[in-house]
């Protein structure tokens, strides 16, 4: 035959190249989303409401506290650990329930890996989707914040990205969780690391408030690690936990998307 | 089918004498209906352990006792309770109630229509709309009072209510809650076609109710509009119910705390009726 | 049984039924037939009190829908086209629920459950979740299910589709034993073997109005010839060449794949094509069946 080897080789490597990866499935996600505007804005409002409600209103009952020896409003504390938990809740929606739903139920990734796409790209592209969709809420945020002066230093630039590192590392983690997940029940567990991440991890009052080995425990959560890396950008209090918090978030997320990718392939190319 | 115009001309219209024919109340079709939510709960009340009853406790745990602290140093009383603990606890009871109950009539309900279609099912026995109706709301009230109950024993172990009286008037409230958002949010999931709504009614009515209803700081706080916003909603009079219980401060407001819930509860009964109706039957 | 007089459905603008007259008698094995859209599942959801005629008038098992619709459930048994099992119950659980809607005591349900669930084949997998069941599993349930009550009235809406051989033979089987006993079957189906082999009277409907109704034998004599024979050409051809057949035939039918000639002799025919120089890649010559009173009634015959 005339067609040789490497030829086939070549255009079967050409092929290889030209198929979408990550970006197909994120423009798969985006076409789905686009039809649904309103969720997009009602989503952004989440932790809108929780800053007026908890920053705000009961800010008002309480006063103060002090961060590295200065003085912070109630609302310029709270507001900072509202865009990191919004941050992880959009990453965890998105990671865990929606791709649970197309993984179990609507089999949209097995009609996926019926294409040249594989367990890899879906990984990527669903942890993107997670990760560009929890930017752009951490930015509308963020914007909230400035015009009501609840950013105070130049270093505030930086809380975006840091929003984006928290939805990195939460949306790795819950993916890879999800490819465990059997039943909707298991669910409940996420909602059991979640609910007490949140209300616990010096979101609403100082870590000051623990002592001993329960302050440790709260330090290691994710959740806390992304507040303090947020607060500190917010407030211009930066020291060295920030620095701890961002390698802590990157490997969190880079472990968790590797993984999914692995069980993806285990559960769908058998 | 009354209707002689639509009879066809020239034929003898059909036998209409019909035999006597009872049929079974709602009350025994609830019956009939028992072993399948039963089986429902055998298999379901584990995936809610957490959001049910550890919930409103870590709420507790973290706004009533570590950030209370806080405020309780910063002022002496709020909007009436004498510490932040006591006035956030009755608002997390009518808070949770209302979650508990909305929650079992989302998604349950357009599982059963779109994805299980087990009222299509259903309805092809002699079960009707009504008895469908019925022994959901049922059950989602079930779920609501066993959630309640639990808070409630609970906040009674670390002292909330001073008489037991107190706490079978939260009790209620609680269930009073339930009933109001059960029964209008089941009509709205009765005619929904896609499960998108859900995140609409949660985005823009449970959550900013649960926020700013009065659970966790007084109205009063709120500007004035807003305070007059907070005050229309269900969930503001199920917590005032359920504080007034709690810290034992009736008055004749009651009255319409209680009437209010209650024509909501009536009305969301009917709606839902009528949605499933022109769901199920076409 | 069931009695039909000018019987209609609309959804919003659209008739789903214009006005059909129907009646089956008791005992006997009724058969709707018609291609996809002409009516059928929409008939049987009126007869089953499950969906309200928009007009005409209907009786089944003696009693208005309309007003008695949950006494004419319970004596019905559903079969619907599309699956209505509750995914996250187990097989068994399924029938035992349903019986319960009909308010049979729950050790009766249990008996009955247990045997249909042997009759179906299912008694392997009478503790899996319908879930893990494959698709004509799921359809043996749903007509297994729709037993559960002893119906005197069974509404079968395209029972066999998706079912293997053994097991659609396995349900005419139930459905012969059935009929025996008394029950009244009504069913629709797409498999023109089935409604011949299961219906004592039929009907084809076509776009929501009744177009033939009749014994299976009977409605093959009315509409077809006593053989057909057939032709198959290369792809795109078959109009072209239907006129120079059309003399050949009493009717010739254009296929997408094939032509049928309908006439007394197959092999005749057959004979003539070929000596006209045609060079058809297979033929065939057969009896006429069901099938073909179907294709003449609902699809385009070319030549008359
Ligand atoms: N709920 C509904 N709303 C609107 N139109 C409907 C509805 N149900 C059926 N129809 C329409 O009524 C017509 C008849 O539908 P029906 O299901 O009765 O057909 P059928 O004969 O059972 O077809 P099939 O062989 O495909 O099952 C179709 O055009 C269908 O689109
Ligand atoms: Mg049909």
């Amino acid at each position: 035959m005339a067609v040789s080897g490497t030829t086939l080789a070549r255009s079967g490597a050409a092929a290889e190249r030209r198929h979408g990866g990550p970006p197909a499935l994120l423009h798969r996600n985006f076409t789905v989303f686009k039809r649904g505007w309103v969720f997009f804005l009602t989503g952004f409002l989440e932790p809108v409401l929780y800053l007026f409600s908890i920053g705000v209103g009961v800010g008002a009952l309480v006063g103060g506290f002090t961060l590295h020896g200065q003085e912070v409003d109630y609302t310029d504390f709270v507001a900072p650990a509202m865009l990191a938990t919004a941050a992880m809740n959009g990453a965890v929606m998105d990671s865990t329930y929606n791709v649970f739903f197309k993984l179990r139920f609507q089999k949209t990734y097995d009609a996926v890996l019926a294409t040249p796409m594989g367990p890899r790209d879906v990984a990527a592209g669903e942890v993107g989707w997670a990760v560009l969709r929890g930017g752009v809420y951490s930015a509308g945020f963020l914007l909230v914040m400035l015009a009501m002066g609840l950013v105070s230093s130049w270093w505030g630039l930086l809380a975006l990205p840091a929003a984006v590192l928290v939805g990195f590392a939460f949306a790795g983690a819950g993916m890879a969780l999800t490819t465990f997940m059997k039943s909707w029940q298991h669910f409940e567990y996420i909602q059991l690391a979640l609910i007490p991440m949140f209300l616990f991890s010096a979101t609403f009052f100082p870590v000051t408030t623990y002592d001993g080995a329960l302050r440790w425990v709260v330090e290691a959560t994710p959740l806390y690690r992304g507040v303090v890396l947020v607060r500190e950008l917010c407030t211009g209090l930066v020291t060295v936990e920030s620095a701890v918090s961002v390698v802590y978030l990157l490997l969190m997320g880079a472990a968790g998307t590797m993984l999914a990718a692995r069980r993806l392939g285990r559960l769908l190319l058998t | 089918m009354s209707d002689p115009t639509e009879r066809v001309a020239g034929r003898a219209p059909l036998d209409t004498a019909t035999p006597e024919v009872v049929e079974p109340g709602v009350a025994a079709m609830l019956g009939r209906q028992l072993d399948y939510w039963w089986t429902v709960f055998r298999r379901t009340w584990k995936g809610s352990v957490v959001s049910y009853f550890l919930q409103p406790w870590l709420y507790i745990a973290a706004m009533g006792l570590l950030l209370g602290g806080y405020i309780d140093d910063a002022s002496s009383g709020v909007g009436g309770a004498p510490t932040y603990l006591d006035f956030i606890a009755p608002g997390l009871l009518a808070a949770t109630a209302m979650q508990v109950a909305t929650g079992e009539v989302m998604w349950p309900v357009m599982g059963a229509l779109k994805w299980d279609k087990t009222y299509y099912g259903m309805i092809a026995t002699p079960l009707r709309v009504v008895d469908i109706v019925a022994g959901h709301l049922a059950f989602a009230m079930f779920r609501v009072a066993s959630a309640a109950v639990v808070f409630v024993l609970a906040l009674a172990v670390i002292g909330i209510f001073s008489s037991p009286l107190g706490l079978l008037a939260s009790l209620g409230s609680a269930l009073l809650v339930g009933l109001a958002f059960a029964t209008p949010v089941y009509a709205f999931s009765a005619g929904a076609r896609s499960e998108q709504g859900f995140a609409l009614i949660y985005r823009l009515g449970v959550m900013p109710m649960f926020l700013f209803s009065g659970a966790f700081f007084p109205v009063s706080n709120l500007s004035e509009p807003l305070e007059w916003m907070a005050r229309l909603t269900p969930l503001w009079h199920g917590v005032e119910l359920c504080r007034m219980g709690s810290l034992e401060t009736w008055d004749s407001t009651a009255v319409v705390h209680v009437t209010y819930l209650l024509v909501l509860a009536a009305l969301g009964c009917w709606f839902a009726v009528r949605r499933l109706r022109s769901r199920l039957v076409v | 049984m069931v009695v039909a007089r000018g019987l209609r459905k609309s959804f919003g603008s659209f008739e789903a039924v214009r006005g059909i007259d129907v009646e089956v008698r008791r005992g006997e094995a009724f058969g709707f037939l018609g291609p996809n859209g002409a009516g059928k599942s929409s008939t049987m959801r009126m007869v089953a009190a499950v969906s309200p005629p928009s007009g005409g008038e209907l009786r089944v098992l003696d009693l208005d829908p309309a007003q008695h619709g949950s006494a004419i459930r319970g004596r019905l048994g559903v079969c619907p086209q599309e699956d209505t099992l509750d995914t996250e119950l187990t097989v068994r659980e399924n029938l035992l629920i349903y019986g319960r809607y009909f308010g049979i005591p729950r050790r009766e349900v249990a008996r009955r459950a247990d045997e249909l669930l042997g009759f179906f084949q299912l008694g392997e997998k009478r503790d899996a979740k319908v879930e893990d069941l494959s698709g004509g599993m799921k359809r043996r349930l749903t007509i297994a299910r729709s037993l559960i009550n002893d119906p005197e009235l069974l509404l079968l809406d395209e029972p066999t589709t998706g079912l293997d051989p053994q097991a659609r033979h396995l349900l005419w089987d139930k459905l012969f034993r059935l009929k025996q006993q008394g029950v009244t079957l009504v069913l629709t189906t797409h498999y023109m073997d089935e409604a011949e082999q299961l219906c004592d009277r039929l009907v084809v409907m076509d776009g929501g109005l009744i177009v033939a109704e009749g014994s299976p034998l009977q409605l093959i004599r009315e509409h077809a010839t006593r053989e057909v024979a057939e032709l198959r050409f290369p792809v795109g051809e078959h109009t072209a060449l239907a006129d120079r057949v059309a003399d050949l035939a009493e009717r010739v039918e254009v296929l997408p794949d094939r032509l049928l000639l309908y006439t007394h002799d197959g092999e005749e025919a057959l004979a003539r094509v070929h000596e006209r120089g045609l060079a058809p890649v297979a033929v065939l010559s057969r009896r006429a069946t069901l099938e073909d009173v179907f294709l003449r009634l609902t699809g385009r015959t070319l030549v008359d």
